[in-house]
């Protein structure tokens, strides 16, 4: 018996893995194609990728994260990631099963393991959000002097629509992951490094961050567009994602 | 010749075209399948009455070509940008002795680059002494993602590369095409990362690198280093293709690109065969950035569209416009400044 609240619970799990260059979730980009919820509790998921060609180290952070996402559910006992049609999926599937490191996958290929990409990808992902939010807030009327000396707490004490909470939220929850701790004090709009906005001209931060958003957003696009054409032309049928695949926006992240 | 509803009239260089091999016959393995399935992939971005069946895709014929780029397709110059891919394909996906005959049929429009491998080291170089002589190549195409062997790709700043750029420079290969993409040693860092072209395009002020596709997927980084390098440009190939299917995107790139390069630094290519110049330059004629944008850029004027559909190409590649007897007397040496400074 497949349990349906589970197989729910582990594509709730899987929605807050994120594809690091366009910083949206895998189930809302369509790459997760099945969930298997085995009656002894082992979970079997499947994904593939927009093309042959798309950047392992960026597949097996998302493979690894999956792993991560749904082991980290307590009724898991175990978990297996299988990426299909890309040139390294056997190298990859068998890494993540063994919980290597990416190193131990591509032997020679590598000078290090992917902390730093990651860490890269956070930082466009934070200013990607910061840059939505600050918008989002500019529309609002406040003022690039409130943005330079706002603290946490303040931003927190906005009263703001369901739409300024969700970009609050999608914001705050990558902020935290950049800057671990307590940060109910500190500024709540630093740079990716960490600095205040006091030195910045508030017009050029912007449109420098505006920047990052629009990659995402065409990298996006462009991974949706060819997904689809590959899936036609592989005469895939009995899509399992289907409905979560529409789903277009940032607020499909489901990141709360 | 692109002529406008008032009546004038434009000069088109097609910037990056093609003549590829991907038939069945020449694939040498599931890598060649999948790189022109790939392809086709791409190409579904063309409106609907553009698009092929994947077998004349795989393979067209010239007569294809000339229909597409030079009868319907308004393109008085189009410059060959070849990739060999010969762990792919038996004869090259392109295959620049073909090139070089297509050429001759076609005196004066068309150009064909080259291209070379550093990892071919030193047999290379000779190798792309022999071709530069036989071939007169202005220019090459760099595929730094090209698989040989083990190797799954490799940087320009690369010691190898770094004797194959000053071999060129030697040879007047000017204009050195970067396509900038991934699978690049080693992998745990970012594959797509554009930093290499800054490094070579300081070390190498003389030549002229045109970044293919503006840097996609990293846009921003390209802008910022373009922004600092008079010598980098952006050519259009892929980007434009977004004109059809998602119009506001392709406006906010141009007017990224406008801002932080200038009118005088972008460059139309098709990428033919992936996409057909006629409807690309038809709807970059129309375009207007929509007013939001054009109030932080500016709108793109008929001036910059001209410039990008084929003025700026002419100047690197000293081709002469008809009408205007002082174009191309610079090749290219007149670097423009960059329109913003990331300070």
């Amino acid at each position: 018996m497949i349990c349906v609240d589970r197989t729910e619970e582990v594509w709730s799990a899987l929605s807050v893995v994120t594809d690091p260059e366009i910083d949206e979730s895998v189930v809302s980009l369509d790459f997760v194609t099945d969930v298997k919820v085995a009656s002894d509790s082992r979970v079997e998921i499947d994904f593939r990728l927009p093309t042959y060609w798309c950047a392992p180290n960026f597949a097996f952070l998302m493979a690894s994260d999956m792993r991560d996402a749904v082991a980290a559910l307590e009724w898991v006992t175990e978990v297996s990631v299988k990426l299909s049609d890309h040139f390294s999926a056997d190298l990859i599937n068998r890494s993540v099963a063994l919980r290597q490191d990416f190193r131990d996958a591509f032997p020679g290929e590598t000078d290090g393991d992917l902390s730093s990409i990651r860490r890269k990808f956070l930082g466009y992902a934070f200013e990607r959000r910061q840059e939505l939010l600050l918008r989002y807030l500019v529309a609002k009327g406040q003022t690039p002097d409130w943005f330079r000396r706002a603290l946490l707490s303040e931003l927190m004490a906005l009263p703001l629509d369901p739409e300024g909470i969700s970009l609050r939220n999608l914001y705050l929850f990558t902020m935290r992951r950049m800057i671990p701790g307590g940060l109910q004090e500190s500024l709540a709009f630093v740079t990716v490094n960490g600095e205040s906005l006091e030195a910045q001209d508030f017009k050029a931060y912007l449109r420098q961050i505006t920047g990052v958003r629009r990659t995402a957003e065409f990298n996006g696009f462009l991974c949706r567009s060819l997904l689809t054409e590959r899936v036609k032309r592989m005469g895939e049928t009995g899509d399992k994602g289907e409905g979560r695949s529409t789903k277009d926006d940032l607020s499909a992240n489901g990141e709360r | 010749m692109f002529t406008t509803k008032s009546g004038e009239k434009i000069f088109i260089v097609d910037g990056h075209v093609t003549l590829w091999d991907g038939s069945d016959e020449n694939i040498k393995n599931r890598y060649g399948e999948e790189f022109i399935k790939c392809f086709y992939d791409y190409h579904k971005l063309s409106p609907q009455e553009y698009i092929w069946p994947y077998k004349k895709y795989q393979k067209y014929s010239e007569e294809d070509f000339e229909q597409d780029v030079f009868q319907n397709g308004y393109v008085d110059v189009a410059i060959f940008n070849p990739q060999f891919l010969g762990d792919f394909y038996y004869s090259g996906f392109s295959n620049v002795a073909r090139n070089e005959g297509f050429r001759k049929k076609h005196p004066g429009q068309v150009i064909t680059n080259g291209y070379w491998d550093p990892r071919n080291e030193e047999v290379g170089l000779k190798q792309l002494e022999e071709d530069v002589q036989r071939y007169k190549w202005p220019g090459v195409k760099l595929y730094t993602a090209e698989w040989k062997g083990d190797s799954k790709g490799w940087k320009l700043t690369d010691p190898w590369s770094y004797r194959y750029l000053e071999r060129s420079q030697e040879l007047g290969l000017k204009n050195i095409h970067v396509h900038k993409g991934p699978t690049i040693r080693p992998l745990n860092k970012d594959a797509f990362d554009v930093g290499d072209v800054d490094e070579v395009a300081s070390m190498f002020p003389k030549l002229n690198f045109i970044v293919e596709h503006c840097g996609l997927p990293r846009l921003s980084d390209f802008c910022y280093i373009a922004a600092q390098e008079p010598n980098v440009y952006a050519g259009l190939a892929v980007a434009i293709a977004l004109i059809h299917t998602r119009p506001r995107y392709f406006s906010e790139i141009i007017s990224e690109l406008l801002f932080w390069l200038g009118p005088d630094r972008i460059l139309f290519g098709s990428d033919y065969a992936l996409w057909q110049p006629k409807w690309l330059i038809e709807r970059f004629i129309d375009l207007e950035l929509p007013e939001d944008l054009a109030a932080e850029t500016g709108q793109i004027t008929f001036e910059a569209k001209k410039k990008i559909l084929g003025e700026n190409a002419a100047r690197l590649y000293n081709i002469e416009i008809p009408g205007r007897n002082e174009s191309g007397a610079q090749a290219g040496s007149q670097k423009p400044e960059p329109a913003a400074s990331v300070a």
